[in-house]
């Protein structure tokens, strides 16, 4: 036996090819909206819009389905972006001064798992450009970028700066024409000596292009001097002695008017005639509101009314000046939009059909804002200026997500419910049109939800690559909380006359997010869903578990409460926590949608670790950090509570459980930092007059008395705090208790490395199908639970999820799926197997009779711990009907590694996430065709495939001005912010003893895939079997000769 | 003092009832017993002490002497302990301790005294080092010369004590790097030391380079690794459990030790050199438990120092054989699984068959002989070797106990020859 264990694994080049078919890794698509988004802008002829970020990062929207993405060397703060108009370039300022010029570009064709993909174009940096530093002038601010102005004719920028001097760019090449500089001096000669008054003009605030006199500029500096330069002559035409420190200057259209907006929230029209070259005084003034500023300003004049005047800030500072408003004023009407968060940037969409020749009007059809948050697009067309909804950029973080569940294939009569629920307004018409999506329409439905810490559940289109909302579920209403409950949390948008408020300037909240919650303990932890019998269950913060139905019907009724008490018996425990929420004593109306039907309450009401569901037993399980229990929500009767504490974890009952924990943390940290500190002020203080010998050996004393991060080495014990937390729980229809017959299963898994395996007792199962709602006689019998087995890994790592094998090794299926013909039904004649996946290892034990096959020590090998375990079906790239399951399991190091099952033998590694983004790792969810998701930021989610088949990216075109090198058909790698990688197939290491061996011995699987270390194993796993039957006995003597080494060393307690 | 000694033939209902104990069903031996299985050459008795008053060693060395029928004989007493241990009885203190670590059998080897004295030693009994790779180099290098002038280390009849540590595979170490082993199991004393992050100086082709090593950073008084004295702060940390550490982070590091923290095998480079194993010639590996005491060893006698198959027929690298050691001695990698008795078959309500009435019947004390004899149709007692095995706590390597003897033959062999002898 001794000589497999040395047996090299040897390349397999047909297993080689076969992965490589199976398995590629690509991040595809980012969801959500852009983290702490920076510039705005929007090309009118390709309808594309761009948004910059603070790292660095330009993503450009058209078309729902359009989307790609740029990523800066550096992680610079876009300040500036904007568009050279139809050409597919866009210019970006950094924070750091520099210009870069990014192009669509055709990229080489690329081989995806052995399928030929068309050409790539992505948005690729062209070139960039810095201001050199002038000459005589030390600081470099001088030189400082304030704003750009791109010509029209797209061939210069000019480039305002804090120095006050104008600079051009030639365009696309980013040269400076050196001799077209304009200095302040410049314009400070041609000034009457009583405004010069020997002070300087301040920084470039704005420039302007004439709009219909091409190479003529409005230049609007600090001070308030607004200059219209002639850029052939050199030249200034008009100065406008503006005294009001300047923000922003706006044309008119046809040229004779400009509007200057100023730090006191005023805003002042100049008429700009030939006639005189000095101007003094404004035509118009407006008294601003108070003291306040206007960051910008836009003017529109439509064809059909008068004109709309927008900007935003402006607002008397002391009463409003808290507050992200952006108004909109047009003849009488005048609205004042109310954000919850910053306005970033905001831009006008004209109506499609400019071609009317009529240059002096133009017609606003939607003014889209960017927040730092959201982005928010307002109907300028529709009466009332109503918002909206977005098709992409959804905020996902309007209230913080908590979890997320990914359901692939939604069956179309649950979709389409849910659309009806969600009333979504798929109808309307979303103004920014670029680009041509040519992705074929998604065969499957597919369904992300997010649950988020205001209770509320959203339902998200991830069929394709836009992630558009779908419906809303909130289960706030019902609790009796402390917010009015009429005050649900719904889409303000909804009701744009509630928020309508009577004071003046007349308010409007707009926009969905909302970061505070009104109850943290309505957080969404965990959910679930039967996509075949429309029941959901979500539990909660607060130990709720709230099982739900499909309505289409408006309803009011009174939610059933069961408490389920899973302390139990256990004695001097004392919960510290947060209380339970309060039920609604009264019936509550639920919109149409899901609707609940039974709440249960774990007591003590820590939050839920796990659920699952079973919807053909009508079961669900549940757990917290004290135990776990099962509910038949048919009958409504708790069938078992089990308490998984440990008598000496006291941790367990302090309350929420990061809470504690980094509370301790951060008051040790706080105190070293205060004790640090302390050492070293006084350190200071004695050593400033001494020898700098002293200094050096002070210096390095302390850096000693930093003591350097240390990590102790001990096994995990027992009595580990927080032991009891159960961390996954699962049904299954297998062989618990004998080996020929099967019946439902309930399996649990702790922190602390138990699995409890219950056997039930489900009327009708087996003998037929549970019907929906059964007779009265059917429901006099209770489920029933009895404990069948109980395994303790030995590392007593933390039990990630369970799973059970089918006679084939594949993973059973899902509720309904098999009774309903939807899957293959699983193989009950051979002897399954229960997949244990723990943080350490992985691991295959037979059944019913508890004994270990194969595993996989994934710590001991790799130094990496497990955090999510998903089965996945991987189809081939190559050959249409073959598949494979494949169990995916994400580290705590980011990375992905791929088994094969039952067999846990590794396949591929790739890296996937920064390991020490911990939160991106945590919210990582599969798909059960081989995509997952994980939060890059608190708005958006990665989407991410490891299938060579299955890749949802965006494809579609752009018509450009230009010429592509290639085709103008697009397929990007949509993601800037990381790099692509080809996975690199992953050689077991020699040195391990890697339990996958080719051992062919008297396996009790047939698998031929399956390798087995039977007699070594055996020996190890100490295995006892009670319920050994007399036809099981042959299958037995082995096992009682195995007992028989054994005796001495078995300690159960 | 001594309860009816139950003699051989009953031996059956003694397994059958530690069984039973095991299996914490409600019929169980009262709590005030002992089960004794002892052992003189290849004879067993069966017999039970009350666990309050077993007299003392005397005593109990009489006793043994008449259920075994040799009075006047000098015998050495031995027990194997919880952790497959054979430890010596021989005063008062261990037999008292003996009988109140016997859970739930109480196993007694007697050996005569003329006899080579017994292999008293932690990892005697089951645990037939491989040589992790040491036998593979020595048997190219001085194999023969080896066998020959084995110096027969002898050491005197010893406590309790147990092994908690060792140095291993010493000849294919550079000398400057120690592989040391700390046994976990059994104590329960806390492993006790702590790892940090610091820069290691390595000589490479192109001269001297900084890198990143793990250390040992602290050493806990009354820990495991300071007991063993193997480990010293500031020893860089090279290998845990063969695999490289070099470019792995310190918590990949810590979870790795962890992950093997029940059988840890490190490779440091101590801080300090001085007290570096020397190469001498042929000189036998220092510290590797397997050279305890066997000398002159006939079958019987677990010969540790002979090559293992394995690795006289395939000389294997470093971590190959650490490898090999971390999977043969998986410690903690016994799962434990509890399976629970109360759960009837499925259907047992509306199926009655005999698989049923069975289940019943073991319930029933009246019934356990007959329901013992249909579960276990094979007999208890059996060979030496068998023993031997059978005292196996871990899972290990039965067929490396067994290397002394026939290396090639089966585990099922030597079950075979067991029963040949005791029917």
């Amino acid at each position: 036996m001794m000589k497999f264990r040395f047996r090299r694994q040897g390349t397999d080049p047909q297993r080689e090819k076969i992965k490589q078919e199976l398995f590629a890794f690509n991040k595809t698509v980012e969801h959500g909206f852009p983290h702490q988004p920076s510039a705005l802008a929007f090309d009118p002829k390709l309808q594309l819009m761009a948004i910059g970020t603070k790292s660095g990062a330009i993503k450009v929207y058209g078309a729902p389905g359009v989307e790609f993405t740029g990523l800066h060397k550096d992680t610079t703060a876009v300040t500036q972006i904007n568009f050279l108009p139809g050409q597919g370039r866009l210019l970006s300022l950094l924070d750091d001064n520099t210009i870069h010029l990014w192009e669509l570009v055709a990229g080489a064709p690329r081989e995806v798992g052995g399928v030929k993909k068309e050409g790539v174009v992505s948005l690729q940096e062209v070139g960039n450009y810095s201001l050199p530093g002038r000459p005589g002038i030390e600081s470099c601010s001088a030189t400082r970028v304030t704003v750009l102005l791109l010509l029209k004719s797209c061939d210069l920028l000019c480039i305002g700066t804090e120095g006050g001097g104008v600079y051009f760019l030639q365009l696309p090449c980013l040269s400076l024409k050196d001799n077209q500089t304009l200095l302040q001096d410049q314009v400070t000669k041609s000034l009457p000596d009583d405004y010069r008054c020997g002070k300087s003009l301040g920084p470039v605030e704005s420039l302007q292009e004439h709009p219909q006199q091409s190479g003529k500029i409005l230049i609007g500096y600090s001070r308030g001097l607004v200059v219209l330069w002639d850029l052939s002559t050199r030249y200034a035409d008009q100065l406008f002695l503006g005294k009001q420190q300047l923000e922003s200057l706006v044309w008119e259209r046809t040229g004779n008017l400009f509007v200057s907006s100023h730090n006191d929230g005023g805003y002042s029209v100049w008429p700009v005639t030939s006639s005189n070259t000095y101007n003094h005084q404004p035509v118009t003034s407006t008294i601003p509101y108070d003291d306040e500023w206007m960051d910008k300003l836009l003017l529109s004049v439509p064809c059909s009314s008068s004109p709309v005047l927008l900007y935003s800030g402006g607002m008397p500072r002391a009463s409003y000046g808290d507050r992200h408003c952006l108004t909109i004023q047009q003849d009488k009407e005048h609205i004042t939009l109310d954000f919850t968060s910053r306005v970033i940037d905001f831009f006008t969409i004209q109506s499609p059909e400019p071609e009317k020749g009529d240059l002096d009007f133009d017609d606003p059809s939607a003014l889209v804002v960017l927040l730092e948050e959201e982005l928010v697009v307002i109907d300028l067309q529709s009466p009332g200026w109503p918002s909206l909804p977005t098709p992409y950029l959804a905020p996902l973080h309007s209230s913080a997500i908590t979890c997320s569940c990914h359901i692939s294939s939604v069956p179309p009569k649950l979709w389409e419910r849910l659309v009806n629920a969600g009333k979504a307004q798929h109808g309307l018409h979303w103004p920014i049109s670029g680009g041509k999506n040519l992705a074929l329409p998604s065969k499957q439905q597919e369904l992300l939800l997010t649950g988020h810490e205001d209770g509320t559940v959203r339902f998200w289109d991830a069929s394709g690559v836009a992630l558009t909302p779908l419906y809303k579920l909130s289960t706030a209403n019902v609790f009796h909380t402390d917010c009015d409950p009429s005050d649900d949390p719904q889409d303000p948008s909804d009701d744009p006359d509630m928020q309508q408020e009577e004071e003046w300037p007349p308010f409007r909240k707009v926009g969905c997010f909302d970061p505070y919650s009104d109850d943290p303990r309505l957080g969404i932890q965990k959910i679930s869903l039967c996509k075949y019998s429309n029941k959901l269950v979500v539990a909660g913060t607060a130990g709720q578990v709230i099982v739900l139905g499909l309505s289409d019907e408006r309803s009011d009724h009174l939610v059933d409460v069961s408490v389920v008490d899973l302390l139990q018996d256990r004695e001097g425990f004392t919960w510290k926590g947060h209380d339970r929420l309060e039920p609604r004593l009264k019936p509550a109306p639920f919109a149409p949608g899901f609707q609940p039907l039974v709440l249960v309450q774990c007591l003590p009401p820590a939050s839920v670790t796990a659920v699952a569901l079973h919807a053909e037993w009508n079961l669900i399980a549940f757990g917290t950090s004290h135990g776990f229990g099962l509910f038949d929500y048919h009958r409504r009767n708790t069938v078992l509570a089990r308490c998984t504490l440990h008598p000496n974890d006291s941790l367990a009952m302090e309350g929420p459980l990061s809470r504690v924990k980094s509370l301790k943390k951060s008051l040790r940290q706080s105190f070293r930092r205060i004790r640090k500190s302390r050492v070293s002020g006084k350190k200071r203080t004695i050593n400033t007059p001494t020898s700098k010998v002293q200094e050096a050996n002070a210096a390095l004393a302390e850096q000693e008395e930093v003591a350097p991060v240390q990590r102790r080495i001990e096994p995990r014990s027992a009595d580990d705090s927080l032991s009891g937390v159960v961390r996954c729980l699962c049904f299954a229809d297998t062989f618990l208790r004998d080996g020929t017959h099967h019946g439902p299963t309930l399996w649990a898994g702790t922190n602390s490395g138990s699995v409890y395996a219950y056997a039930l007792e489900v009327p009708c199962v087996g003998s037929g199908r549970v019907s929906d709602r059964g007779g009265a006689s059917e429901s006099s019998v209770c489920v029933e639970a009895v404990l069948g087995k109980e395994i303790q890994l030995m590392h007593r790592a933390p039990v990630v999820s369970i799973c059970v094998l089918d006679g084939r090794g594949k993973p059973l299926p899902d509720p309904y799926e098999a009774s309903q013909d939807l899957a293959i039904a699983p193989d009950m004649t051979n002897a399954h197997s229960v997949l244990i996946a723990s943080e350490e290892q992985l691991k295959v034990f037979s059944l019913p009779k508890v004994s270990a096959k194969t595993k996989f020590k994934l710590t001991a090998h790799e130094g990496c711990r497990v955090r999510k375990v998903a089965l996945v079906v991987f189809s081939s790239a190559a050959q249409e009907d073959y598949s494979e399951h494949t169990l995916v399991c994400l580290t705590n190091l980011g990375d992905m590694h791929l088994f094969n099952i039952p067999g846990l033998r590794p396949q591929v590694r790739y890296d996937c996430i920064r390991k020490e983004d911990i939160s991106g790792i945590a919210s990582c969810v599969f798909t059960k065709n081989g995509q997952g998701f994980y939060l890059i930021s608190p708005s958006e989610y990665e989407r991410f495939s490891l299938s060579a088949k299955v890749v949802t990216e965006p494809l579609f075109s752009v018509q450009l001005d230009r010429l592509l090198d290639d085709s103008t058909t697009t397929q990007p790698q949509a993601n800037g912010t990381h790099k692509n990688q080809m996975g690199q197939t992953e050689e077991p290491p020699s040195s391990l003893s890697s339990p996958n061996l080719d051992t062919p011995l008297d396996s009790p699987l047939s698998c031929a895939d399956l390798t087995l270390d039977s007699t070594g194993e055996l020996t190890v796993e100490d295995v006892r079997d009670f319920l050994t039957t007399v036809d099981e006995a042959e299958n037995n003597l082995k096992n009682i000769k195995e007992e028989e080494g054994h005796t001495t060393g078995i300690l159960i307690n | 003092m001594v309860l009816p000694a139950l003699l051989q033939p009953n031996s059956r209902l003694g397994s059958r009832m530690s069984k039973q104990q095991h299996y914490r069903t409600p019929l169980r031996l009262p709590d005030n017993v002992v089960e004794v299985k002892s052992k003189f050459e290849a004879e067993y008795r069966r017999f039970a002490l009350k666990r309050n008053s077993p007299g003392d060693f005397q005593e109990f060395y009489r006793l043994l002497q008449t259920i075994h029928h040799i009075p006047g004989v000098d015998v050495l007493l031995g027990y194997a302990d919880v952790h497959g241990d054979l430890l010596p009885i021989n005063n008062d203190d261990n037999f008292l301790k003996a009988v109140s670590l016997a859970s739930p059998l109480l196993r007694i080897i007697i050996s005569k005294k003329e006899d080579e004295p017994g292999v008293f030693a932690t990892n005697s009994l089951q645990r037939r080092k491989k040589g992790l790779g040491l036998t593979g180099l020595r048997t190219t290098v001085s194999g023969s010369a080896h066998s020959k002038n084995k110096p027969g280390l002898m050491i005197g009849l010893p406590q309790n004590f147990r092994q908690i540590s060792s140095i291993i595979d010493v000849d294919i170490l550079p000398e400057t790097h120690r592989r040391v082993r700390l046994h976990k199991h059994g104590t329960n004393k806390p492993l006790g030391f702590y790892i940090r992050d610091g820069v290691s100086v390595r000589v490479t082709p192109q001269g001297v380079e900084k890198v990143p090593g793990v250390f040992i950073s602290r050493l806990v008084r009354g820990g495991l690794a300071e007991s063993t004295g193997l480990l010293g702060v500031n020893d860089e940390i090279l290998e845990v459990n063969g695999i490289d550490v070099t470019g792995k982070s310190l918590d990949q590091v810590t979870d790795m030790m962890v992950a093997n923290s029940h059988n840890l095998i490190v490779t440091v480079k101590p801080a300090n050199q001085r007290n570096n194993v020397v190469h001498r010639g042929s000189k036998t590996s220092v510290g590797n438990c397997g050279s305890v005491g066997s000398v002159g060893s006939t079958g019987s006698t677990l010969s540790h120092d002979s090559p293992s198959p394995a690795s006289q027929s395939n000389p294997i690298t470093a971590s190959n054989s650490i490898a090999e050691g971390d999977s043969d001695n998986e410690d903690d990698d016994r799962d434990l699984i509890l399976e629970n008795d109360c759960l009837t078959p499925f259907d047992s309500h509306h199926i009655t068959n005999s698989n049923n009435t069975n289940l019943y019947d073991r319930d029933s004390p009246t019934s356990i002989l007959h329901s013992t004899t249909v579960r276990t149709p094979l007999p208890q007692s059996i060979s030496l070797p068998n023993s031997v095995g059978a005292s196996l706590s871990d899972n290990s390597t039965t067929m490396s106990t067994l290397n002394g003897n026939t290396a090639s033959s089966s585990h099922e062999n030597m079950r075979e020859d067991g029963n040949i002898i005791t029917l």
